[in-house]
């Protein structure tokens, strides 16, 4: 049963009744309900718990100022923790539960804490816990339990979630009043508009509204407005979506929330959308925030935002209570205390202001409202729920101490401490907010961004001031975007409730201030008055070292209703201003946003894209294992039936030096130089000479950063006077592209040079080994490939099986050895062709490991293998490839004095002592290993195998020195202690003279 | 994400940009007629303002051209976004 | 200095908690001081408090433009630890490591630090090589490291995706064990606390316009409340280390930029490790208050508006989602920035200057917070002694002249 449901009125549905279960109980509501209001109607008070001294705490607000009300809603794979059960609408089959207490919210163990409460004030962990000191692992354990609100979910969430770029003149973020006026404006001019709303519906405060527009019922206005926003084709309306984040140069993000308020059954499709709007102008019309009161055990549940208690009653047509007082400090609570008591239930005003309201409160009198104008609540009597006030005489002055005079027995508080505009986006905008000492809040400053600030949001509190703000901003935001204000009838709205207010932030009480029970500031981290005292008292004094030491404001809700309390207690423990005190600076989000839709759709495998080569899906059929390189997968090695990395490796290598193997080394980049100035480019960025390279010969090149670090390497080729062809690593290919384009075009822009990268329009296959000019030969090859026509580094424009290809005679294995290069498109079946005509040589592919294992024998580096960004070319022995005659990049940092250190660490070959151990690559070489720690380390393992054709572990290392230590014994340490002794040797294993590759 | 105007194509996100820090950082003529602390100056020295700050972009996801804006390290607001020009003489 | 422990939490709670006193002081500025430290961040309040304990120089100031601990110390992910692959830099962080294990005692302000274990993940090949590498040598210079397969490291971490058939799956991971986090606040708080008790001044809402110098020789500076002589000054400010550089005429190999870091609300205990990708760049713990944070990638702009582009939380959620996929559901409560000061070599400056008496701490990059007590500890030593201790010898600017730079990014690539 709904005890506290009304019969008639309010947006629900009835009609649709949902079943759901609260902390297992279960419960209905209607469609058009939030949770809270279901909670509501059902008569739960309790409904969580507080995070520090657990205590019992209902429904304070009913939006995203909701402090005390943190959910766990549905489980398993699409629980979602901490959701505020004022945001949440309830569908049928919902399961919600309270994130705090144990064993239950009404009964909670952990209440103990309200025992020891004096004890536990602001930072007092700071003080403790530190002695003995063992033990602090154990207290954290336990403090570390305690604290959190929900659960996360534990497998992996199911469902999806998408980013939309969206460009738009006129972007308004909140659909009440103002916004709705503003949208209206600049939509009618022929502006392209988004307006986005957090709630389901649009509308605001209009939604709980009693006003009459133009004699008819706000809502009826409302209506009729959203059907004609919703008719105009350059109006995109977003309810469900909440505008979070503002940045730099109009750049705003929403995020709508798609299925969450189906049934569970019913939700198909992405879950959330995050919009990532670029926006010429915005219309900021977020509303207010209406302030609580700050009295001894303000936070007891029946305590509640006036402002709330009208939303219930109108919105969603429950009465939070059935004995109702209302105590405020301004106008705007006695229309809660009328509704009130239209809606039957019994109510007084507590009204702190001397002299009373203005208008407003004849009408309450006249409806038989009590009126206890310059009273105060002190106290409140009851503790899972409310049974009373303590209400005491005050004169407005501000004494520490007042005397109740009088109890007033009621289940329900509507507190009103004022309104504060959520300043929150201006603020994130770069925006100044400012202290306003009429209406006693910060609004919104200048604006730093194209921005402006309407309705309540700016302080405005009278309807038609938001009206006539909304449409002014709207008209003005189309008009800086070129179009043409329009002229729009503001509805009339009649007599308003002016909320003329007199300052209220400390309540006094019947003790003072450090003596009194607890005045809640931020009542879902239990900051009290006493707190703040307490870090003013210590020294805390800055604003932002109060927040911090008391943990104010640092909630879910961010405070967003104690941030200005707790500022005004400051400011009174000082004796300053609130504003000299400070201002908040508000970071995004507005109100928290999944992780999941700020990914967006950038998860599982579209995480990053992975590239492939043509030749790809051979590689995968043949089953072989991919090693990621960069966002490439590259094959691994080609196993066998029952064989493992090292088997197949091995055999891979033999076949190689023995027959004929062949790779895919198509991920090497590839970039195309031509022009005039080619020769001059390269000159300058490469080591070596350029212009004496003839037209069809290959070179090999490095290039260094201006620190004179080893960058990358990579076959150049000669391909006419002004045309040349430059490989890179496949790591390297993008950055060196862009390192080189960014020399001519920011450095040498008068040389006339244009560089192209064929990465990905030339397939690259290495046909590798003894017969692997036999190979090309079998499957016809218009040009001669011996050794006098073709030699070792050249290059040739060739007919390969009938398809034109570069054909190059390089080599990474110090084998007789070409490089297919041909069009991608004809890369696979090039690759077939050689794989079926090799068949008679046993054609063996390999990949990367087995290429690694013959590159090593041979001593040839991997850069960024071998070397790490702090290895010279002098470092791994390429000092020959240093051009004596001309100046290039990063030679003279090759002079400094650090780079002719004499004990720089050179490549060197290791062999293991016993022939047997293949050392782990990254184990430290020492000189001696029993050496105390720090142990000096004279090197490192680089690259290290075990060699099929040499019969034993082979290893390249950087050692100090090295290559004036060959046959000097030094020490492996292995991560697992254990040392294993090494000999230095040449780092070329195999073939020292280069006869083979030469062949 | 800021709104950077490349003189080439016009006004796009960021994400289409890469960042390419000082301009008019120019390459010693003869790197071997520096000192060591000269030449470390070159390499690694930085105004890092806080305020107006010269800096290359490049467009790397449209036209891929480098270009210099000129934009407040503080409010990250752009004042300007030329081209570069052929020479040294633009090079401050 | 009144105590605090357990048995003055309870005796003031018996008196309302009314006889507390201050933590710190705060003192109008004197005229001169020994030394004047600029910048009352967890660096420069160490710096201050080691100057006075070690080496008993207690005529001191550090200066704060706007509040202490506002900088980088309140806007940190508070990871702590020490693998470094360099021994010059691994020896340092070791330094700092040492005394975060006994600040809270040192102190006698609870920093809360958190041992629970730092894993630096591995996503490729070459990945592993690096780990294998850097923990080879952390153990030769005596810093606990060991190398974890992926199984273990989901013994430890139940809820991270190890799954092999992900774009980068986890091939395994360093692990200092001694590593872990701590409550970044309570330093700052903590080292003010101790220093004021040993005679140092803080002064808030102090903001250096100018360096004073003479004859080549520092005599002060110039404040917002006025000039204040020093013979010494110790510059630690972080993002602004080019701002007083300039100040001074010196030319620093720094730049900074914006580095961004967010928390979920808070939640259960869920996670009791801190784990760091560089493939996929995220690294995120949770807070003993329960919220998961997150560090992101730097921008790559100069920037010194303590905010960054929203992209970069964009990549960031992609790169913690990839690890753990549950999280997709949890919610980022709270985004922000800093400014952070990078080295070339990514790793920091403590250093003499061209200028006698005036000393240079900064270049900490993504990296300061875990070295607050080894940089405040060595930079004392710099100032006091009037050259470096033989750990922050080698972090000397000259290195960028003679090209002995230490390179760590390597191991220090991805924000931390």
């Amino acid at each position: 049963m709904q005890r506290n449901r009304l019969e008639n009125g309010g947006r629900i549905d009835r009609s649709q009744v949902l079943h759901f279960r609260f902390n297992g109980k279960k419960l209905e509501g209607y469609r058009g309900d939030s949770l809270a209001s279901a909670l509501l109607a059902n008569g739960v008070t309790v409904v969580g718990r507080s995070f520090k001294l657990h205590r019992p705490r209902g429904i304070v607000g009913s939006g995203a100022e909701e402090p005390n009300a943190i959910m766990q809603i549905g489980k398993g794979a699409t629980t979602q923790p901490n959701l505020r059960a004022t945001q949440v609408e309830v569908y049928d089959g919902m399961i919600a539960r309270s994130t705090k207490g144990w064993p239950s919210v009404n009964y909670d163990i952990s209440a103990i804490n309200n025992v020891f409460s004096r004890a536990l004030g602001a930072g007092f962990y700071y003080k403790t816990f530190m002695r003995p000191q063992a033990l602090w692992r154990l207290y954290e354990k336990i403090i570390r339990k305690s604290a959190g609100f929900g659960k996360a979910p534990k497998v992996a969430d199911p469902d999806s979630y998408e980013h939309r770029n969206a460009h738009c003149d006129v972007l308004i973020a909140g659909a009440g009043p103002a916004g709705i006026m503003a949208a209206l404006a600049a939509g009618l001019s022929g502006a392209r508009v988004i307006i986005a709303d957090e709630q389901c519906e649009f509308g605001g405060s209009l939604l709980a509204s009693t006003a009459m527009f133009d004699d008819l019922p706000a809502t009826d206005w409302l209506d009729d407005t959203l059907a004609a926003l919703a008719e105009m084709g350059n109006i995109t309306m977003l309810p469900r979506s909440t505008v979070f984040g503002y940045y730099d140069h109009n750049f705003v993000t929403i995020a709508e929330r798609c299925t969450d308020h189906r049934n569970e059954a019913e939700r198909h499709g992405v879950r959330q959308r995050l919009w990532r709007v670029r926006a010429k102008q915005v219309v900021l019309a977020q509303g207010a925030f209406e302030r609580p009161l700050v009295f001894c055990n303000n936070d007891r549940p029946g305590v509640m935002q006036a402002s709330a208690v009208s939303t219930y009653l109108h919105r969603y047509a429950v009465r939070p209570g059935d004995r109702a007082v209302v105590f405020t400090n301004n106008d705007s609570a006695y229309q809660t205390a009328i509704d009130l008591l239209r809606a039957g239930a019994t109510v007084a005003i507590v009204d702190s202001r001397p002299g009373g309201a203005g208008a407003i409160s004849q009408s309450a009198t006249a409806a038989g409202i009590p009126v206890l104008a310059g009273h105060i609540v002190v106290d409140v009597n009851g503790g899972k729920r409310i049974t009373g006030v303590r209400v005491g005489k005050w004169l407005g002055e501000a004494p520490q101490v007042v005397a109740s005079s009088m109890l007033i027995d009621c289940d329900l508080l509507a507190m009103s401490g004022g309104w504060s505009p959520a300043v929150h986006l201006h603020s994130q905008a770069g925006g100044k907010n400012v202290w306003d000492d009429e209406l006693y809040c910060f609004v919104p400053g200048e604006s730093t961004q194209a921005n402006q600030s309407v309705g309540s949001g700016n302080g405005k509190w009278l309807l038609s001031d938001c009206l006539q703000e909304g449409l002014a901003a709207g008209n003005n935001a189309a008009s800086r975007c070129g179009f043409k204000p329009c002229d729009v009838a503001v509805p009339e709205t009649g007599s308003n409730i002016e909320a003329s207010i007199e300052p209220l932030w400390r309540v006094p009480s019947e003790e003072d201030p450090d003596h009194c029970p607890k005045q809640f500031i931020d009542f879902q981290n239990d900051v009290c008055v006493s707190d703040v005292r307490l870090a003013v008292r210590e020294g805390y004094r800055n604003v932002e070292h109060v927040k911090r030491y008391t943990a104010l404001g640092f909630g879910t809700d961010q405070g967003k209703l104690g941030n200005i309390n707790g500022m005004a207690v400051v400011a009174e423990c000082l004796g300053k201003s609130i504003p000299d005190v400070g201002t908040t600076t508000f970071r995004p989000a507005y109100t928290p946003v999944t992780f999941g839709v700020l990914a967006g759709d950038s998860v599982g495998e579209l995480f990053e894209p992975v590239r492939t080569t043509a030749i790809h899906e051979w590689h995968e059929a043949a089953a072989a294992p991919f090693e990621v390189v960069g966002q490439w997968h590259r094959p691994w090695y080609f196993p066998k039936k029952g064989e493992d990395l090292q088997v197949a490796v091995e055999r891979e290598c033999l076949a190689t030096r023995n027959s004929l193997g062949i790779m895919d080394a198509s991920t090497l980049g590839k970039i195309d130089v031509r022009g005039p100035d080619a020769v001059e480019f390269l000159e300058r960025v490469y080591t070596h000479n350029i212009g004496k390279m003839k037209v069809g010969r290959c070179a090999y090149g490095i290039l260094l950063g201006e620190d004179g670090m080893l960058m990358d390497d990579g076959v150049m080729a000669r391909l006419g006077e002004q045309h040349f062809y430059l490989t890179t690593t496949t790591g390297g290919a993008a950055s060196v592209l862009s390192w080189l384009e960014s020399w001519l075009q920011t450095e040498w822009p008068e040389l006339d040079v244009y560089l192209t990268s064929l990465t990905d329009h030339f397939s690259t296959i290495a046909v590798v080994g003894p017969n692997s000019r036999r190979l090309l030969q079998k499957i016809g090859c218009d040009i001669d490939l011996d050794k006098e026509n073709f030699p070792f580094m050249s290059v040739k424009g060739a007919e390969l099986g009938g398809t034109q290809v570069q054909l190059f005679r390089v080599s990474f294995s110090g084998e007789l050895a070409f490089e297919v290069n041909i069009d991608s498109n004809n890369a696979l079946q090039m690759w077939n062709m050689l794989i079926d005509a090799g068949q008679e040589f046993d054609i063996t592919p390999y990949g990367t490991e087995t290429m690694h294992v013959l590159r090593a024998e041979k001593g040839f580096v991997i850069v960024g293998q071998d070397t790490d960004g702090s290895v010279t070319p002098g470092d791994v022995g390429m000092n020959w490839l240093l051009s004596k005659d001309k100046d290039f990049l990063g030679k003279r940092s090759l002079s400094r004095p650090d780079s002719i250190r004499h004990d720089r660490k050179q490549l060197v070959g290791l062999l293991s002592v016993d022939e047997k151990t293949v050392l782990p690559e990254g184990v430290q070489i020492v000189v001696d290993p029993d050496l105390p720690q720090p142990v000096p380390m004279c090197g490192y393992i680089s690259s290290s195998y075990f060699s099929a054709c040499l019969g034993h572990p082979i290893a390249l290392a950087l050692v100090e020195n090295g290559r004036a230590r060959k046959g000097e014994i030094l020490y492996a340490v292995l991560t697992d202690g254990s040392v294993v002794e090494v000999r230095i040797v040449s780092s070329i294993f195999y073939d020292a003279k280069g006869e083979r590759q030469n062949d | 994400m800021l709104l950077i105007s490349c003189p080439y194509c016009g006004a796009r996100a960021e994400t289409e940009f890469s960042y390419g820090g000082e301009a008019g950082i120019e390459r010693p003529k003869d790197p071997h007629a520096l000192s060591d602390a000269e030449w470390a100056d070159y390499l690694f020295m930085r105004k890092n303002p806080r305020g107006l700050h010269t800096e290359l972009w490049i467009h790397a996801q449209g036209c891929r051209r480098w270009f210099k804006v000129e934009r407040d390290t503080v409010s990250y607001k752009i004042t300007s976004s030329r081209e570069l020009s052929l020479g040294a003489s633009e090079k401050e | 200095m009144k105590k605090y422990s357990v048995v003055s939490l309870l005796r003031n709670a018996l008196s309302y908690n009314r006889n507390w006193t201050e933590a710190w002081r705060s003192p109008a500025p004197q005229r001169e001081y020994d030394v004047v430290i600029v910048g009352g961040g967890g660096h420069g309040l160490a710096t201050a408090y080691y100057l006075a304990k070690e080496h008993g120089i207690r005529n001191v100031a550090v200066l704060e433009k706007g509040w202490i601990g506002g900088g980088n110390t309140g806007r940190n992910t508070t990871i702590v630890r020490s693998n470094y692959l360099w021994t010059e830099a691994s020896l340092l962080y070791e330094k700092s490591l040492k005394l975060w294990e006994g600040l809270s005692q040192d102190l006698n302000y609870n920093v809360m630090f958190s041992q629970r274990g730092v894993y630096n993940l591995g996503h490729n090949l070459q990945d592993m090589r690096d780990i294998e590498r850097r923990v080879a040598a952390n153990r030769l210079n005596g810093i606990d490291a060991e190398v974890v397969t992926a199984e273990q490291i989901k013994n430890a971490v139940p809820l991270i995706n190890t799954s092999s058939n992900v774009r980068y799956p986890i091939l395994g991971a360093s692990l200092q064990r001694r590593g872990g986090v701590a409550r970044h606040d309570a330093v700052a708080w903590g080292f003010a606390r101790a220093a004021d008790a040993l005679g140092v001044d803080i002064i808030q809402q102090c903001e250096v316009t100018g360096i004073n110098r003479d004859r080549g020789r520092v005599t002060g500076v110039e404040t917002t409340r006025g000039t204040i002589n020093a013979k010494k000054v110790g510059v630690v400010v972080a993002g602004n280390a080019s701002v007083l550089g300039d100040m001074a005429g010196l030319r620093l190999p720094i730049e900074s930029h914006p580095l961004q870091a967010l928390v979920s609300e808070p939640m259960k205990p869920v996670l009791d490790a801190v784990i760091m990708s560089n493939a996929v760049h995220g690294y995120i713990s949770q807070s003993d208050k329960g919220e998961l944070v997150i560090g992101a990638g730097i921008d790559a702009y100069i920037g010194y508006g303590q905010r960054g582009s929203f992209q970069t939380i964009e990549h960031t959620m992609e790169a913690i989602i990839a690890l753990f996929p549950m999280f997709s559901r949890v919610r980022m409560l709270r985004q922000w920035g800093g400014i952070v000061d990078i080295c070339p070599d990514a790793c920091p400056i403590i250093s003499k200057t061209s200028v006698d008496g005036l000393y240079f701490n900064c270049g900490w990059g993504t990296g300061g917070f875990k070295a607050t007590p080894g940089s405040g500890w060595t930079f004392a030593h710099t100032i006091a002694q009037n050259q470096p201790h033989e750990l922050n010898a080698p972090f000397d600017l000259r290195r960028f002249e003679t090209g002995a730079l230490i390179d760590e990014h390597g191991a220090a690539a991805v924000a931390h």
